[in-house]
This record gives structure tokens, C-alpha cells and sequence, in this order.
């Protein structure tokens, strides 16, 4: 369950209320479970709630296993076609 | 859309999908890798990208209860529908909830005879409806799990700080360790593992998990919700399977930190109390609802109007209960497509877009 | 004249007659219009079949970003004309008011329907109001009924749908749902999202006269969306009608509109349209429709989203960019933001 996407943080005020952005729509969010949230880091958002910063180092990481997989892939399918 | 397109790149998804294939036919036995996505979220993902017929026939996919619309007890939801008929109430709730079948009826019959009911993204939206409308009382249909239950705790935190004294809450907020314990201890379906929920996780940490592989011996990935993340999570849960080996993976490190978040727990501490809670499909499991502390009885919609909860007959033929325990796929149930559909649904699984049955009913 | 509506408005008297008067009368002003008689009469009409149709139209907010309540009831019927291959010629309009409404609100609605209209080359030639009490309407609702006249063989029909035929839009989806879904009251949404509301039958004239008799059929995409269109189409003719298969990557969507939907868990294929029309052509005419469609400011963007088949007869299936196919039910009710 559990709608949340990642938005981008544009403004913050006093009150722990923050500005998100995704796509060009935007939200009046609350940062009240993420306080040490800054302007311009991601958060993941839920009625209208952040409920977490995600992390770019994290997210990087993720995207380099998927990567590998692929060059993995390619040699097992070369090696496929030589024994072939 | 940062965070989105990147983790729907098609063309690693379709890599993944010959790997997980690969993968899974290292393993003798000759039913497929059977894995539950605990998640609602998830369901809807899945049929969203279409990833269940990719995967078959190595690894099969089994809904679990993790939509909180399907897990909703027709009684509760009877009670809130009577809270929406006394004059003077707006009842706030999340789009979702609004055509759910109670025993009689849904919040929409509710508001066709005149019931003032309320569609709200946020909490705090129906915050602001309680500042703007002082003279009504404005009750709040809480569902979700441990994900959503922050904010709620946070509004009524906020209620309280603020002044707002006509802000209540019907919880029927629910924990879902709880209930993936009462499908494991029931052990009417095999796992081999479990696609565990990301954003219950984000709040909870990927540690409230570990009881999986340490207790019942199967593995739990933690994933997130674009399919390269739930591919990568069913990759390693059927390497894992492949390998005889049992850990909690968290595969959606970008959200979700072992601890979770501290914060958000902090909150739920201090507006809940853990209580017992009624499963559509389960019955009472204890310790898997949360009940507002003594402190905020004065919001409790369950006692500033007490309403009984009569038991709720479940509709004849209806498996939504067997669905969401995991221990039938929607098409084992005879109604599926015959009576029962997305436009009559007779269940909540048809109801809920993340609910299993309105999930496969897309499906050929 | 008063500031607001008064039940009196809509009694016949003088109230009655100085609204027409000052508010439609003015701004509609037109010759069939300004005689004031029971009917217009409207004369002789251009050779070809007499296409009717009547629409009613309760949108809240009233005034939107990209629209309002008056241009979407001018471009509904016209769009409704335009798809069944007619030129709009003729509008009526029937305004329900409830008691209390600003005037200035009314006159803005007024103003929007007749600069639309003269836009779209069409005559409000009859009118009506009625006002109801407060809370017995939301503000205002117009029914508008349109006339047109399809030429000497232009002949456009689901019927006529046959396996291989290409299905087009004319641009990206959903902009008309979410943008007054975000602008709603208490859906605390900002964007530039605009509705799309626009008179379709420019486009759909330049498109019939490039590839004559190479069109099947026309249908504009508003409540229920592109899916709804589709399975209409499916599920047209008693035989059960074709199969339709589109591919999920071809269906122009605005970034303003799948963001939106990622915020409320919602379609865009299910969501409405105010100016998008699906249109069915031919294999061999494919590329003639498509440049004939971007020539046209209204079709830029013009995509081929998919095509009819002969499997999966009844239904409409969805091609993921995984390699996966799912069917595209009809929706059951309206979209709801959800949570989960």
C-alpha cells in the first residue's frame, strides 16, 4: 500500500511546511517527520507528509547494480552464441 | 520525473526479467519460486507494468493483505458509514475508501442521501476543513498502516497544539508484521519469500523484518515501486531462494534506512497505543491495530460516538479473505468475473485499485 | 441591476427580461437571437445529412485554468457535431442558475460561451433560464444543444472499423481531468496545467478533406478518456465489434499530467479530455492523416497510438514498455485521488 513519490523540495518555511515539486505540479507539504530535510533534496511524499529524504548516493548505487547486470548479461548472451 | 523515469528504463527491466528466469531455473522443483508481495502497492504496480505474465512461469506472485481499503472489517466500515448519518458530522476520509461495500451500503450511498463526506489528500486537509467549519464535527476515516498513521498522529498532534476541538479520528489504522505473522503461523500457503512493503518500511526500517528469515527461515526484500525496483527485489529473493539462504535485502536503500524513520515512530508513539484489530479475511489479530492513547480520547471518534459495530455477515461465495491470506489467487474464487467485477464488485479486493482482484481483473 | 441572481430572474417579469437583456441578448447578439421569438428560424440548410446532439455541462470550478464552464459548453456540442463529420452551424443554450449566483459571475460565463462560439464559427440561435433555489444547483449549469449538417459523403461509423485500420490522437492526454482536478477545493495542488477545452472541428474538417473516405470513424475523448473511447468502440456493435491493441509508450501524455497522477494515483488515460479526439483511419492513410493532423495548431502533436485487430475481439489491450499486455477495462465510476 502506500502512495508516495519523490518530490523536490523548493521552499521552506518556519512552520516545517515546505514547497515540493514534481513535474511541474506542486504541493505544500509537511516536514514534520523529516526535519532535517533541506531545499533541494528529494523526499519521498505521503498525504502530504515527507516521510523520508532519499538518499542520491543510495539511488546512484541502485542504478549502477541494474547497469552491471546488463554488461553481465551481454557477455553471458556472447557466450551463449559461441558455444552456439 | 527524477527518482520515477530512471527505475522504469524498459530495456534493463526486460534484462532483469531474462536473469530472474535464468536464475530460477537453477532450482529443482517443479513448482515455480512462489513469492508474496505483501503490498497492495505493489499488486498494482505489478499489473500497472504488467510483470506478473512476465514472470511466469518461474516465479509466481501471490497478493498478500497489504491494502488497508480490503483489509477494512465491513463492520468498521458500517461504523464510520453511521458517524457520516448523524447530523452535523463531516467525515473526512482518502479517496479510497469511498466505494467500499459495508454491509450496507458504501460512503458514497452515504453521501447520495445526504451525508456530508469528504475527499481529502492530506490530514491536514481535513484540519483545515475542522478551522474552517467550528460549528460541525469533523471525524476522520484513519486507514492505512504504519505509513500513513504518522501523519495522522501529526494532525492530531497538531490539533491539540493548535486549539481545533472539532477534530476527531476513527482508527482503524493496522500493523502489518502482525499480520504477515497470522499468514506464516497459519500456514494455509507455501512462501518461499516475501516482497516486502517500501514505504511501510520507510517508517518502520527494514529491520521490523528480520523476523522473517530468523523465525519461518524465508527471505524479505524490501522494494520500492517502479519495476526495476521490484525486479531487483525479486531477483534477489529468487537468488536467495536458489542459494538456501534466508536475510532481509533492502533493495530500496534510497528510501528505506534499517532503523526507518525515528521521527514518524516518535509520533505514532505518542498519539497510539497498539491495540487488537479486526482483518477483513482474518478476523481479531492481536497487536496489529492502533488505538488512540487515553490522552486523545477526547478525539476518538469511537467514543465521542458510540456507535456498536454489529457483526457483518461476509457476502455469499466471497473469498476475499482466502485472497488476502494468500492462500487462493482471484481466479480460484467462483465469483471472479461471473458475479463479481470492478463495476459489482462484491468484495473490497475488486474495489480497491490495489486490491488483488480488481488486479487481476485486467488480466486476460 | 441587482448584484446577484434572485429566484425573481426566473420569474418572467421585468428581472427576467432585463437579464436577457443585458447578459445574453448583448453578448450573444446574433440576427436569429435578437428577434427574441419562441423559435429561431434559421432557414434553409446546406445540402447533406442534419446532425443533432445535446449535452449538459455541471464542471466545478466553474472557471479553470484553460477554460470554464461556458467554453466547455460551446466545445462540447461542437466537438460532439465534429466527430460525427458535421459542420456546426447552430447552438442552443439553457442556463439553470441558482439564487444567489453573482451576476458578474454569469456575465463572465456569457462572455467566455460567446467569443468560443464565434470562434468556432457556430450561432447560439435560442436560449433559456431558469433559476432554481440556493442549494438546489451548484452555482450554474448549461445544457447546450448544437445542429450541424454532415456533407454529401462524409460517412463516419464504428461499424465501419476493420482489422489493420490505425488509431491516432490528435495530442497528449489528460490535460482537461487534472487540471481541474488539481484546481479543486482542497486539493492544495499548483501547476501551469491547462485544460485543453477547444472547438475540435477546424482539425477534423482539414483531416476528412486530406484523406476522403479514408476516415472510419471519429470519437472526441472527454469523461472516461482515451480508455473510454476505445472500449466503446470494442463493444459497438452487438457482434461484440474488433479488438484494439495500443502501445503505452505512444500515448502522448504532458509531464504536468503524469506528475499529477503520481501525486493521486490516478490514469491519464482515464481522464478527461476537452479538446482530443481519436481518430480511426485506414492502414494505407496513415501518414497523410497523421501530417494532415499536424498541419493543424490543434494537432501538433499527433501521435499513432495503436491499431485494430482481429484477436481479442471485444477488448482493448495495453502493450507495456515491458513487453507485457493488459487489458484496458471500461472504468467503473469516476477516478478518486487515492492514498493507496
Amino acid at each position: 500500500m502506500c502512495l508516495a513519490i519523490p518530490t523536490q523540495i523548493t521552499e521552506i518555511d518556519e512552520q516545517q511546511m515546505a514547497t515540493v515539486t514534481l513535474g511541474g505540479v506542486e504541493r505544500r507539504i509537511s516536514l514534520v517527520m523529516t526535519p532535517e530535510a533541506q531545499v533541494g533534496d528529494y523526499v519521498l511524499v505521503h498525504t502530504g507528509y515527507a516521510i523520508a529524504v532519499l538518499d542520491p548516493a543510495e539511488a546512484q548505487a541502485s542504478l549502477e547494480t541494474f547497469a552491471e547486470l546488463a554488461v553481465i548479461q551481454e557477455e553471458l548472451d556472447q557466450r551463449a552464441d559461441e558455444i552456439h | 520525473m527524477k527518482y520515477i523515469d530512471e527505475f522504469r528504463d524498459p530495456a534493463l527491466a526486460q534484462q532483469w526479467i531474462v536473469q530472474i528466469h535464468r536464475d530460477a531455473a537453477r532450482r529443482h522443483g517443479a513448482r515455480p519460486i512462489r513469492l508474496m508481495e505483501f503490498c497492495g502497492g505493489h499488486t498494482h504496480a505489478i499489473s500497472r507494468f504488467g510483470l506478473r505474465e512476465l514472470l511466469a512461469p518461474a516465479v509466481e506472485l501471490r497478493s498478500g493483505p497489504g491494502c488497508p481499503v480490503c483489509v477494512t472489517a465491513a463492520a468498521d466500515l458500517d461504523r464510520a458509514i453511521a458517524m457520516a448519518d448523524v447530523p452535523g458530522v463531516i467525515l473526512a476520509t482518502f479517496g479510497d475508501m469511498m466505494r467500499v461495500p459495508g454491509s450496507a451500503g458504501t460512503l458514497y450511498d452515504a453521501r447520495g442521501r445526504g451525508a456530508d463526506v469528504r475527499i481529502v489528500y492530506s490530514p491536514l486537509d481535513a484540519l483545515e476543513i475542522a478551522r474552517r467549519h467550528p460549528q460541525q464535527s469533523i471525524v476522520f476515516l484513519g486507514v492505512g498502516f504504519e505509513t500513513t498513521a504518522p501523519g495522522m498522529a501529526a494532525a492530531l498532534l497538531q490539533a491539540e497544539a493548535d486549539g481545533v476541538p472539532n477534530f476527531s479520528l476513527l482508527s482503524l489504522h493496522k500493523l502489518t508484521p502482525p499480520a504477515m505473522r497470522a499468514i506464516l503461523e497459519a500456514g494455509e500457503v507455501a512462501l518461499d519469500g516475501i516482497i516486502g512493503p517500501g514505504h511501510v518500511s520507510a517508517i518502520t526500517g527494514s529491520a521490523a523484518w528480520e523476523f522473517l528469515p530468523r523465525e519461518y527461515g524465508i527471505p524479505c526484500a524490501v522494494a520500492g515501486f517502479e519495476p526495476l525496483d521490484i525486479l531487483s527485489a525479486i531477483g534477489a529473493l529468487v537468488r536467495a531462494v536458489v542459494a538456501g539462504e534466508a536475510a532481509v535485502i533492502n533493495t530500496y536503500a534510497r528510501g528505506v534506512r534499517p532503523q526507518g524513520n525515528l521521527v514518524a515512530q516518535q509520533l505514532l508513539a505518542r498519539a497510539f497505543a497498539v491495540a487488537p484489530a479486526d482483518w477483513r479475511g482474518f478476523g481479531v489479530i492481536p497487536d496489529s491495530g492502533l488505538a488512540l492513547r487515553q490522552t486523545l480520547a477526547h478525539r476518538d471518534a469511537a467514543r465521542l460516538f458510540p456507535i456498536e459495530a454489529r457483526p457483518a455477515p461476509q457476502p455469499t461465495g466471497c473469498r476475499c479473505g482466502d485472497v488476502l491470506r494468500g492462500v487462493i489467487t482471484p481466479t480460484d474464487c467462483a465469483l471472479f468475473r461471473r458475479v463479481c467485477s470492478p463495476r459489482t464488485p462484491v468484495g473490497p479486493c475488486m474495489v480497491s485499485t490495489e486490491g488483488a482482484c480488481a488486479a487481476y481483473f485486467q488480466y486476460e | 441591476m441587482e448584484d446577484h441572481i434572485l429566484l425573481a430572474h426566473g420569474s418572467g417579469g421585468i428581472l427576467t427580461h432585463e437579464l436577457i437583456r443585458d447578459v445574453f441578448a448583448r453578448y450573444f447578439a446574433n440576427p436569429y437571437l435578437d428577434d427574441l421569438g419562441d423559435a429561431a428560424l434559421v432557414g434553409e440548410l446546406p445540402p447533406g445529412r442534419v446532425a443533432l446532439t445535446t449535452d449538459s455541462y455541471v464542471v466545478q470550478p466553474l472557471f479553470f485554468p484553460g477554460g470554464d464552464i461556458g467554453a466547455l459548453a460551446v466545445c462540447g456540442t461542437v466537438n460532439d457535431l465534429a466527430v460525427a463529420g458535421a459542420r456546426p452551424l447552430y447552438l442552443t443554450a439553457g442556463f439553470i442558475l441558482e439564487e444567489g449566483l453573482p451576476l458578474e459571475t454569469l456575465e463572465r460565463v456569457v462572455v467566455s460561451m460567446a467569443e468560443t462560439a464565434r470562434t468556432a464559427g457556430v450561432v447560439i440561435v435560442a436560449g433559456d433560464t431558469k433559476v432554481v433555489d440556493h442549494g438546489a444547483a451548484d452555482g450554474l449549469f448549461i445544457n447546450t444543444a448544437g445542429m450541424g449538417v454532415i456533407p454529401p459523403g462524409v460517412d463516419l461509423s464504428p461499424a465501419y472499423l476493420q482489422p489493420g485500420d490505425a488509431l491516432l490522437i490528435n495530442g497528449p492526454v489528460g490535460d482537461h481531468g487534472l487540471a481541474v482536478m488539481l484546481q479543486r477545493e482542497g486539493m492544495g495542488f499548483g501547476s501551469t496545467l491547462k485544460s485543453d477545452t477547444a472547438p475540435l472541428h477546424g482539425l477534423i474538417t482539414a483531416l476528412l478533406d486530406a484523406i476522403p473516405g479514408q476516415v472510419r470513424c471519429l470519437r472526441d475523448a472527454t469523461r472516461g478518456g482515451l480508455a473510454t473511447v476505445l472500449n466503446e468502440w470494442v463493444t459497438s456493435s452487438a457482434s461484440g465489434g474488433p479488438g484494439i491493441e495500443i502501445e503505452e509508450a505512444a500515448i502522448p501524455v504532458r509531464e504536468e499530467v503524469r506528475a499529477a497522477c503520481e501525486f493521486l494515483g490516478l490514469d491519464p488515460l482515464y481522464a478527461a479530455n476537452e479538446g482530443k479526439v481519436v481518430v480511426a483511419v485506414a492502414a494505407e492513410a496513415v501518414e497523410a492523416a497523421l501530417s494532415a493532423l499536424r498541419a493543424q495548431p490543434l494537432g501538433q502533436d499527433a501521435a499513432l497510438i495503436g491499431h485494430i485487430t482481429s484477436e481479442h475481439v471485444g477488448r482493448v489491450v495495453l502493450r507495456t514498455p515491458y513487453g507485457a499486455r493488459r487489458i484496458l477495462p471500461m472504468l467503473t465510476g469516476a477516478q478518486l485521488p487515492r492514498i493507496c
